[in-house]
C-alpha cells in the first residue's frame, strides 16, 4: 500500500489499489466499531456501557 | 500520498468532532434516562438475577428471562466523573470507527462532494445502524428484559448490512431490478424478525422507555447528520486533489 493511486495515473492498478486502502480503512472501522459496541469482554462491556445502551447497541 | 492514510485522517477528525457532539448530547437525554432506570434494575428482586453470586448459591439455572444486574464482580468505571469520561471515550473511539465506515464507503461510491451531499451520506448512516436495527430492537434501558444477547447481535449485524446494501442498490444502481432487490433486502430482516424476548415485563415504566428511543432516536440523528456534514468537509479539503473523475453521482 505504499503505491499511491493518484488520477493522473488513471491505470487499473491505482484504481484498485485505491479500492484496496478504502477497504481497509472499512474494515479497520468495523473492527473498532465492533469492539466498543458488541465485545463480550466484561470490562469493555462496563466502560462502554452507557454508550451501547444510548446508541441501542445489542446490550446484556 | 497514500489514501488509506488521508481516510483515516479524515475519518480520525471526523469521529472526533461527532462523537464529542454526541457524549454531550447524551449527557442531557439519555444517560440521565439510563440512571434512573438503573434504580429498577434493584427494586426489582424478583425478576432480577445476578450473574454468578446468587445463582452459584442456590444452583438454579439461569433465567431465561435475562434482566440484567449491574453490580457484578467485574471492573466497571465509577459513578460520575469517571464513568462519564468512559462513555466520552467510547463515543470518540466509536464515532471514529463509524466515520471511517462512512468514510471509506462514500470514497468507494465516488466521494461526498459536499457538506450537503454529507447530510445526505448522514441519513443514510442514520437509517442503516440506528433506524433499521431500532425497529426490531428498540433501544432499551437497564432492568428492561431481552432476548439471547448472541443472537440479537447477529440479527443486528444482519440487518445493518441487508440495509447498507440495499440502499447502496437503490442509490447507486440505475435499473429497477436493482431498485427492487434493494428494497427486498431492506424489509427481508423485518420479515424475519428479531429475536425478542419470551416476556416483556419489566419494572421500568413504559413512559421511561418511550422517552428514551426518543431520546436515543434523535440524538443518533444529530450524530449522524453532524457527522456527515463534517466529513463532507474534511473529504473536499483532503481527499479530492486527486481524483476529480471520481466525484459523486449522487444526485
Amino acid at each position: 500500500m505504499a503505491h499511491s493511486a493518484t488520477a493522473s495515473l488513471g491505470s487499473a492498478s491505482s484504481l484498485s489499489s485505491r479500492r484496496i486502502q478504502l477497504a481497509f480503512a472499512g474494515l479497520l472501522g468495523i473492527f473498532i466499531t465492533g469492539f466498543v459496541g458488541f465485545s463480550h469482554i466484561e470490562a469493555v462491556h462496563n466502560a462502554a456501557h452507557d454508550y451501547r445502551h444510548s446508541l441501542a447497541f445489542p446490550c446484556h | 500520498m497514500s489514501i488509506f492514510r488521508n481516510v483515516v485522517f479524515v475519518a480520525a477528525l471526523t469521529g472526533l468532532v461527532a462523537g464529542l457532539v454526541l457524549a454531550a448530547m447524551q449527557s442531557f437525554s439519555t444517560v440521565p434516562l439510563i440512571l434512573q432506570a438503573e434504580t429498577f434494575e434493584s427494586a426489582e428482586p424478583a425478576h432480577t438475577h445476578d450473574h454468578g453470586a446468587a445463582r452459584a448459591e442456590t444452583g438454579a439455572p439461569a433465567a431465561t428471562v435475562a434482566v440484567h444486574e449491574h453490580d457484578e464482580e467485574g471492573w466497571a468505571p465509577a459513578d460520575g466523573f469517571e464513568r462519564f469520561a468512559f462513555n466520552l471515550l467510547a463515543n470518540v473511539v466509536s464515532g471514529v470507527g463509524f466515520a471511517l465506515l462512512l468514510v471509506a464507503a462514500s470514497e468507494l461510491a465516488g466521494g461526498i462532494g459536499s457538506w450537503r451531499q454529507g447530510l445526505i451520506w448522514g441519513f443514510a448512516g442514520f437509517a442503516v445502524f440506528t433506524l433499521a436495527p431500532g425497529l426490531g430492537l428498540p433501544p432499551e434501558l437497564p432492568a428492561m428484559p431481552a432476548a439471547d444477547l448472541w443472537a440479537r447481535q447477529v440479527w443486528w449485524t444482519g440487518t445493518v448490512a441487508a440495509t447498507a446494501i440495499g440502499l447502496a442498490l437503490i442509490a447507486f444502481r440505475a435499473a429497477p431490478v436493482f431498485a427492487a432487490l434493494g428494497v427486498a433486502l431492506i424489509v427481508a430482516p423485518h420479515l424475519i424478525g428479531a429475536p425478542q424476548p419470551p416476556s416483556y415485563e419489566t419494572a421500568v415504566p413504559e413512559g421511561l422507555h418511550h422517552d428514551f428511543v426518543v431520546a436515543v432516536t434523535v440524538t443518533n440523528l444529530v450524530f449522524w447528520l453532524v457527522m456527515g456534514a463534517v466529513a463532507g468537509v474534511l473529504c473536499q479539503r483532503f481527499l479530492r486533489e486527486d481524483t476529480p473523475a471520481l466525484r459523486s453521482q449522487l444526485a
